[in-house]
């Protein structure tokens, strides 16, 4: 074991090589990447929540007024362009999103970004919130990822897609004031509260009862999404009483939420949570099976730091464990298309003629076939971070396919494959992809088979 | 010459874990298991129609006229008369009035959550219920059970080892592309045993019928089960019928059936014979037409059997009536049973499966009733 080299920090804790943007010099560069400004995010935009919230508001007046046998022929048709505009607005997003793993100096960025936009799955269950997917993460966790862990929490368990995807927003205290005077349906609904503390804070195997869970949920009464769209903190929702979780007693009345915000950071601060987030962390970026050394310092330096992410990440990549060889992790679909992106360094130019019907062929559908549709997740629980789940047959045929045929609808020439292989794989590349890229029928199935190669989809 | 595919199968088959082949002897057990979501909420008050309770002429109207009689009580879709020879056989029985115990907020994507992860309320239990009964399955292995599709089965989905395959993902390379990406996954076990895998399932260049990817998708499943699979799930789309469903629903009954006959075909006499197909969507629609001559989310609805080892020929289920008194939230055919309890006791007569472990383990939470009766 060593410990930092640029080319293995681009690979693995980056978006991949490119021919045109040079890795970092150091783990301090990397680590200042976080802080520097996110000139990503500005030159390919992304709608933020509040601006989708908006939108979401207008076009729901829009399909009331075009309901019922008497409303205007118009107004059903100009709802129906706005559904319709939205969801090509969101490939363009997906394509923002693409731009910025291709162009960005700063690529640790994109990846914490993406791993927390993972551990906080949120996503719409109506057909019009399935566009909040994006703008969620652009506001909820992309200005939080090199802060305080609480901080990050309190953003994601407060966002209005959160509340809506883990039913939140339909949770009210049976013997809140609301329910009493019969305007609103009491019912305590646990899926926040448990998935905070089995997937956001503690882990599965943390510390906590169904009592527990119980009590948060209860606690979380008032937390609510009104009719624009927005969040909005009820009393009138909240469950009277104090609430005694993980032995600490919290709320009373009146209820505030400000003793949810205690409940949520002293759950962040757990030292179940630090060992939890500290593993996935070293999973993600590292191995499936990570070093315990490593783990342990992360844990350490978490609970040191009361949580102050950056530290975090410090720890792990001042670890040697953290650089040992070989290539163990196996890319996502969605990252597995943005490192070839960047390795052949899409430009925006290119990217803003592509169609809607280009984006779904090119993009979209080769996603499903991979197994990980766009904002699309199975379940609150994320992407598997286990290889297995991605080296499939359908897996790695539809990433053969995807390499083969994509990247000539990407670029206006296809480069050379044997320098190609440098240009992607840099000291990684085998014999085998050599004389593959050298021996294919076509410039495309030569580049495919460079893309398609374990050595590219490992990091 | 070599073919691509022979190709392939001569130089991986030590390499690939998939590709190793248990005899049928050693497969734990014999009958078929056939799992079909119906995605987007099937209508069972238009597919499986109470012509005969007064309430549903009133309620359907135009929508619910005609139909061939299946006992006096029910009449079937006309969409699904290619079916009526199963229904005839006995190879075709319905299960009326039954939902999953979701309740009050019929999302689409809620309601598919818990019909495939088999609990009582969403978030319960994250794994698909198959994939807990496959850990129940002495001398499982990967093969035993297919998700066919996109990687959508969570009802298969878990940590028991389970095959998976798109008969549309068509890997039709060049023979010179194949040998060399053969070559360039040769040093990483895993890749190496997906890509062979892949290799043989779709690398012989599959001819697909436009617009008829479901039969392809049966076809498959069929050649499957004829050999060591014993669990096959996959889905059928289009059933989200909330606009002039007399036209929208068509296609979706046009798969359906299509599907059932081409794995009916596929297995053959003696396999169909042992094969239970069970199709359940996530919840029914509501009892009135709406506006646009379609029906929204409801609750109730109906699960379609199929397959030589169900006793068809029946409709099963305790009918609730369409009066409004009888309705639940005064819009829904009222639930009399839980689908989990119908896939239960097929399960338990498949298997043998023991009642508490699949009130337990499998459908945790359920409670089985008596015994349905459901095959032959």
């Amino acid at each position: 074991m060593t410990g930092f080299s640029p080319d293995l920090a681009e690979i693995r804790f980056g978006c991949g090589l490119s021919p045109v943007v040079a890795p970092p010099a150091s783990v301090v560069a990397m680590l200042e990447g976080l802080r520097a400004p996110d000139t990503m995010a500005q030159r390919f935009p992304v709608e933020g929540y509040d601006a989708f919230a908006r939108w979401l508001t207008e076009t729901k007046a829009l399909r009331r007024s075009g309901k019922g046998k008497k409303a205007p022929k118009k107004a059903l048709k100009s709802f129906r362009e706005a559904r319709g505009d939205k969801i090509v607005e969101g490939l363009r997003w997906a394509m923002a999103a693409q731009l910025r793993w291709t162009w960005t100096e700063t690529a640790f960025r994109e990846r914490i970004v993406a791993f927390w936009a993972d551990h906080f799955t949120a996503t719409g269950k109506m057909t019009l919130m399935r566009a909040a997917a994006d703008p969620y993460v652009e506001t909820s966790i992309r200005p939080h990822v090199a802060g305080r862990f609480a901080d990050l929490l309190v953003a994601a368990e407060t966002s209005p897609l959160m509340l809506h995807y883990l039913d939140q927003s339909a949770s009210v205290g049976p013997d809140s004031r609301a329910a009493r005077n019969n305007e609103a349906r009491g019912g305590l609904n646990e899926n926040l509260a448990r998935e905070v503390m089995e997937l956001h804070t503690l882990g599965v195997g943390g510390p906590y009862t169904q009592d527990d869970v119980r009590q948060l949920a209860e606690l979380f009464t008032g937390l609510t999404v009104n009719n624009d769209a927005e969040f909005v903190f009820r009393p009138a929702f909240a469950e009277p009483g104090t609430e005694t979780i993980l032995g600490k007693t919290y709320g009373g009345n009146p209820a505030t939420l400000e003793s949810i915000g205690q409940a949520l950071r002293d759950l962040a601060a757990h030292p179940a949570t630090a060992a939890h987030l500290a593993r996935k962390l070293a999973v993600h970026f590292v191995s499936d099976t990570p070093d315990e050394r490593l783990v342990q310092a992360m844990t350490a330096r978490f609970l040191e730091t009361g949580g102050d992410l950056a530290q975090v990440y410090a720890a792990m990549l001042d670890h040697p464990a953290a650089w040992a060889l070989p290539l163990v992790n196996v890319k996502p679909p969605q990252q597995f298309i943005g490192s070839a992106w960047r390795a052949l360094a899409v430009t925006p130019e290119r990217v803003a003629r592509l169609k809607p019907k280009a984006i779904r062929q090119g993009f979209e559908q080769p996603l499903v076939a991979m197994g990980q549709p766009w904002m699309l997740p199975n379940g609150p629980d994320g992407w598997p971070e286990q290889d297995a789940a991605w080296v499939t047959p359908p897996g790695v045929a539809a990433r053969l396919i995807w390499a083969v045929n994509a990247p000539p609808t990407l670029v206006k020439a296809l480069p050379d494959p044997r320098a190609f292989v440098d240009v992607a794989l840099g000291r990684f590349g085998t014999d085998a992809v050599r004389f593959a890229a050298a021996a294919a029928e076509s410039r495309a199935e030569a580049v495919g088979l460079v893309l398609a190669s374990p050595a590219f989809q490992r990091r | 010459m070599l073919s691509r595919r022979g190709f392939l199968i001569g130089c991986s088959a030590a390499a690939s874990p998939f590709v190793t082949r248990v005899s049928l002897a050693a497969a734990p057990w014999d009958a078929r298991l056939v799992v079909i979501v119906l995605r987007g909420a099937m209508d069972g008050l238009d597919v499986v129609r109470p012509y005969a309770d007064p309430g549903y002429a009133a309620a359907r109207g135009a929508l619910g006229e005609g139909g061939s009689d299946l006992d006096g009580f029910f009449a079937l879709h006309p969409g699904l008369d290619p079916l009526m020879p199963l229904w005839r056989a006995g190879e075709l029985g319905f299960v009326h009035a039954v939902s999953t115990p979701y309740r009050n907020k019929r999302s689409h994507f809620d309601g598919q959550d818990l019909l495939e992860a088999g609990g009582e309320a969403v978030g319960q239990v994250r794994d698909g219920w198959l994939n807990r009964l496959l850990a129940q399955l002495p001398g499982a292995e990967p093969r035993t059970a297919f998700a066919i599709g996109h990687g959508e089965m969570k009802i298969l989905g878990g940590p028991q080892p389970v095959a998976d395959w798109s008969p549309e993902v068509d890997l039709a390379l060049s023979p010179q592309a194949m040998r060399l990406a053969e070559r360039v996954m040769m040093d990483d076990p895993a890749f190496h045993a997906a890509f062979a895998e892949a290799a043989m399932l779709g690398g012989g260049g599959m001819a697909l019928e436009k617009g008829a990817a479901h039969l392809d998708v049966a076809r498959f499943a069929a050649d499957q089960l004829k050999g060591d699979t014993r669990i096959a799930a996959f889905s059928i789309n289009g059933w989200d019928t909330h606009g002039r469903q007399a036209k929208t629903i068509v296609p979706a009954l046009e798969r359906l059936s299509g599907t059932l006959l081409a794995l009916k075909e596929g297995v053959g006499a003696a396999v169909w014979a042992k094969t239970a197909v069970i199709a359940m969507t996530e919840f029914g629609r509501t009892v009135q037409v709406n506006g646009t001559g379609g029906t929204d989310h409801g609750t109730g609805g109906a699960m379609l059997l199929a397959g030589g080892a169900i006793a068809g020929g029946r409709v099963y289920g305790q009918w609730p009536g369409l009066d409004e008194a009888s309705l639940l939230d005064r819009r829904d055919l009222m639930p009399t049973g839980d689908v989990r309890a119908a896939a239960a006791w097929i399960l338990r007569g498949l298997g043998g499966f023991d009642k508490g472990l699949l009130e337990q383990v499998v459908f945790p939470g359920l409670e089985m009733g008596a015994d349905h009766g459901l095959l032959r």
